[in-house]
């Protein structure tokens, strides 16, 4: 499983508020996604509608969703496929494993899957003698440099160019270390040379599934690139990987949510490749895998359904939700510590691996709600890390500082008369400590404010409530 | 217990219920094969002509050049006079489509035409296509014995020759036309040249798949 | 007698906490905007938070037992207002999701919630108004709060009310829907971050040349003056109800006497 740091959230993401790379790259990223979302959406009028649909499509499958799975496994093998039930990463890596041994599989390439990632399946391979190869040309350059994707459909997106041409000059050795990789387009074709042999080489493909569809016992792959074409298409054996929430009943399910996807991501119309495998090749196909897996993951998904974070599981991996979010867009995807950042990893991350360990993330939120506004899928994600906050209160766990602090507003809170009576003396002496200059720079137990900001002072004079009092202002309606 | 049973066993304990009986499960079949639809957009309220020039606006949006041309006889031309303003060699590696049978390449002897899939070697392709779509553009393809998906992706320049009765407006009815048959082993919805942004969040084309397409639009009817 | 209460509708002020405790002019331009809306405004006594510092922390249970009582302060009134967006989304979105499923209390939980308003859209959206009486000089930036914006549908009320005043100018921030950073507890748990956010906007805010910065939530306020001041801006930071009822007579947030 790809190593877990979200215990060192803080830390992370102070690194990330320092890092000038990264923060060039973010804030390019804050308007680029953000408006041609916006425009997208001006295009296409019945845009909400088909949210609203698409949302009541993923509930109405999650109701049932051991019917749905079952009637895919049947249409898969139906096709001559097969399907691969893991309940744990272990199960997925080992399923992957053995069929790249039967195979004989030296290389694999792999189109882009977050659920790859979640199951540390590149480190796996490598530690068995089986050389994965990344062919998203972000995931590539991330392999490269050996570090996580930090945002779930451009997962290169924090590397600067020069950052890219070096990782090439490395990496690719056969070619004249003094060769110019200035612009964009010529690591581009670089890497498109590079990959090239490799997709016809590989002996396996692994991609991942936007969707998998029961009616058909089909797998929806959705990129820009079409590495997962190649990746899907040549070698001897293609491989899915998905987690099984990824299910939808039929293709007109899965062609109303795709209205919403790429729109959502990117601002595109439409991804430039949606390509909807179905079973191996038949015998008299010209090209085409000889062999279909899917290997079906659950890890700790089964046990969302029926509680608090079953709406979780509608996501379906657009990424919006980071685009628009102001903590995302002020820290990047690494700072999050683990395989899905930004508010979907905020309730995922510790849905699947516990808020003992990623209690950071749901915190790391001021509930501004705008993820919940461009979710495609309409998820309550604040609702959902509100309730991962409860669950971290209900153990005691978090800061114990802020925890104290908060039972102690309570407690003076439901007692209007020690609440007044404490507050008045406490802001009266505020009010006049702070009378002439207006704000504090530094106040005993405020650090956290004052670190940055300056306190204002209250207002001389005492509470509103006192002053209500002594003018003798109405208390109770006067009719 | 096998991984099966235990995540449908959890999956239903989660949801409160045991195994779906009969009345249920037809009840969710029975809406599978209603092959309900979610709402169209109203952008393909429009008659023929009208979704063939909605398909032509969104595919040169997403930078697919298009030609137009009255019949079959003037593909040869066209796909000339287009390899020669992007420079590109004369040779074309056609799919063995028979509804590409009818191209008279013979009108342009300097074009030398192979049939069949491609080794990777060749820079420039040219298909049929299912279907195209209006409501983005898209061009749908099918695998086959005589479309072999490779060819769509591997070389540089992917040309397509489209007749105007292959189009529909929205994806849906598209799937209806692909579901009179089996599903094949590959259904691609192209929707321009491959691309990224991956590199400082620049758009580039030719990512892995081709760099640059083009569509002859055949007006049959 | 229907009548004579629907002209003269019975206003509770929800002062909220920050108003009550930090700057209480606000609380006294909200009664004098409500006045000359034609409301009658009251003050109950027993109200103290709406209890979102404990909601938002997971603390359902003292959550719960301060919306309780906030919920009886509050009965007997045609309407209750708030100077605050996140306040007013408190009582009226989330008291009845704590109370969901709770026999006793769910009615009356979205009975308040019903009756709960912002201040500025209950001027404009309840009572009509589309201008104030009040004179303000000068170029002015307003901030869109998470909640006004929201939770609770705030976005052109007040820029109409501010437009109605005289010799006002108003100059958009060109991130106007962006979190400011305040987020209760998060801008002391995480202020690296929430500074990163309040430094942008503050940035922002600066650009527009505007000489005051106004928004309808005091959190939001404390937080970009606390910014502003610290960082030696002159840019004045104010509760747009002070500017609205032309009582800006009184040093701005964060300013000495």
């Amino acid at each position: 499983m790809q190593e877990v740091k979200t215990g060192r959230f803080i830390d992370n993401a102070r690194k990330a508020l320092d890092d000038g790379n990264l923060q060039v790259a973010l804030t390019k990223m804050k308007t680029g996604f953000v408006d041609r979302r916006s425009e997208a959406r001006n295009r296409l009028p019945e845009f909400d509608q088909i949210r609203d649909q698409a949302r009541d499509i993923k509930n109405h499958t999650l109701e049932h969703l051991d019917y749905y799975l079952e009637r895919f496994e049947r249409k898969v093998t139906e096709q001559g496929g097969q399907v691969h039930w893991c309940s744990t990463p272990e199960d997925a890596r080992q399923t992957i494993l053995a069929i790249c041994r039967r195979l004989n599989a030296k290389t694999v390439t792999k189109g882009k899957t977050m659920i790859a990632e979640e199951i540390g399946l590149n480190d796996f391979f490598e530690e068995n003698d089986i050389e994965p190869i990344e062919t998203d040309l972000g995931e590539y350059i991330i392999q490269l440099r050996k570090e996580p994707p930090s945002h779930i459909i451009a997962p290169a997106i924090h590397v600067l160019k020069h950052e890219v041409a070096e990782a090439f000059v490395k990496k690719h050795t056969d070619r004249d270390p003094n060769r110019s990789l200035e612009e964009p387009r010529e690591l581009l074709d670089e890497a498109r040379e590079e990959l090239r042999q490799k997709f016809l080489d590989a002996d396996v493909g692994v991609t991942g599934a936007n969707f998998l569809i029961a009616e058909t016992g089909t797998s929806v792959i959705v990129t820009n690139e079409g590495n997962g074409d190649l990746t899907q298409t040549i070698p001897k054996a293609h491989i899915v990987v998905a987690s099984l929430e990824k299910v939808v009943p039929t293709l007109e399910d899965a062609s109303t949510i795709l209205r919403v996807l790429a729109r959502s991501a990117t601002g595109q119309e439409a991804s430039v490749y949606s390509t909807f495998s179905t079973g191996p090749r038949r015998p008299d196909d010209l090209d085409g895998p000889g062999e279909y897996h899917v290997v079906l993951l659950d890890n700790e998904r089964s046990k969302m359904l029926g509680t608090e974070f079953q709406e979780m599981l509608r996501c379906i991996r657009c990424g919006a939700c980071l685009n628009h979010c102001p903590v995302y867009n002020s820290v990047g995807g690494h700072a999050y510590g683990w395989v899905y950042p930004g508010p979907m990893g905020s309730v995922l991350t510790p849905s699947l691996i516990g808020v003992e360990v990623a209690g950071h993330l749901p915190n790391a939120s001021t509930f501004c709600g705008r993820c919940e506004e461009v979710c495609p899928m309409r998820i309550p994600l604040p609702k959902m890390m509100r309730h991962l906050r409860e669950r971290e209160f209900d153990n005691g766990l978090g800061s114990q500082t802020v925890r104290t602090g908060i039972r102690m507003w309570a407690f003076c809170a439901k007692r209007p008369r020690l609440y007044q009576f404490l507050t008045g003396i406490k802001f009266r002496i505020l009010g006049a400590l702070g009378r002439s200059r207006g704000r504090f720079r530094r106040l005993p137990g405020a650090g956290g404010w004052t670190k940055h900001r300056d306190f204002p002072a209250p207002q001389p004079g005492g509470t509103f409530q006192s002053q209500w009092s002594s003018k003798g202002g109405a208390r109770r309606p006067t009719a | 217990m096998s991984g099966r049973d235990s995540i449908l066993g959890t999956i239903r304990s989660g949801l409160g219920r045991g195994e779906l009986g009969d009345a249920e499960k037809g009840a969710l079949e029975d809406r599978i094969t209603a092959r309900g639809r979610g709402v169209r957009p109203s952008r393909v309220d429009l008659d023929m002509d009208g979704l063939a020039d909605l398909f032509v606006d969104y595919a040169k949006g997403v930078d697919m050049s298009v030609d137009r041309v009255a019949s079959m006889e003037d593909v040869p031309d066209r796909v000339a006079d287009y390899l020669a303003r992007e420079n590109l060699p004369a040779n074309l590696r056609v799919a063995p489509d028979p509804s590409l049978d009818g191209i008279p390449w013979e009108k342009r002897p300097t074009l030398t035409i192979t049939r069949g899939k491609t080794d990777g070697s060749d820079e420039v392709g040219l298909t049929g296509a299912f279907a195209g779509v209006a409501e983005t553009g898209t061009l749908i393809m099918r695998s086959g014995p005589e479309h072999p998906t490779t060819l769509n992706f591997l070389p540089d320049s992917h040309l397509v020759v489209i007749r105007k009765s292959q189009i529909v407006g929205s994806y849906e009815d598209a799937w209806d036309k692909i579901r009179d048959g089996e599903m094949p082993r590959t259904v691609n919805f192209i929707t321009g040249p491959s691309r990224t942004g991956d590199i400082e969040q620049t758009i580039f084309m030719g990512a892995h798949g081709p760099r640059r397409m083009h569509i002859v639009l055949v007006e049959d009817e | 007698m229907a009548d004579v209460k629907d002209s003269r509708p019975q206003v509770a002020l929800f002062v909220t906490c920050l108003v009550d405790l930090m700057r209480p002019s606000v609380g006294f331009s909200a009664v004098k905007l409500l006045e000359a809306a034609g409301c009658d405004v009251a003050v109950p006594e027993a109200q103290t938070c709406c209890g979102q510092p404990a909601y938002n922390s997971g603390d359902k249970a003292d959550a719960k037992a301060i919306a309780r009582q906030t919920i009886k302060v509050f009965e007997g009134y045609d309407y209750i207002v708030a100077p605050s967006g996140s306040c007013a989304g408190m009582l009226s979105k989330h008291y009845p999701e704590l109370f969901e499923g709770d026999d006793a209390m769910s009615a009356r939980a979205r009975d308040l919630a019903r009756r709960t308003y912002e201040l500025i859209s209950f001027m404009t959206d309840v009572r009509g108004m589309t201008s104030v009486d009040a004179e303000y000089d000068g170029a002015v930036t307003y901030h869109d709060s998470c909640s006004s914006l929201r939770e609770m549908q705030v976005r052109t009320q007040p820029r109409k009310l501010l437009q109605s005043i005289d010799g006002v100018e108003i100059r958009e921030l060109t991130f106007n829907e962006a979190c400011c950073g305040f987020g209760g507890t998060f801008c002391v748990k995480y202020p690296d971050i929430s500074n990163k956010m309040v430094g942008d906007k503050c940035a922002d805010i600066s650009e527009t040349g505007a000489g005051t910065v106004l928004a309808g939530d005091m959190g939001c306020l404390l937080n970009i003056a606390g910014k502003l001041k610290r960082e030696g801006s002159s840019v004045e930071v104010r509760h747009i109800a002070e500017v609205l009822a032309g009582m800006t007579d009184t040093p701005s947030i964060g300013e000495g006497e």
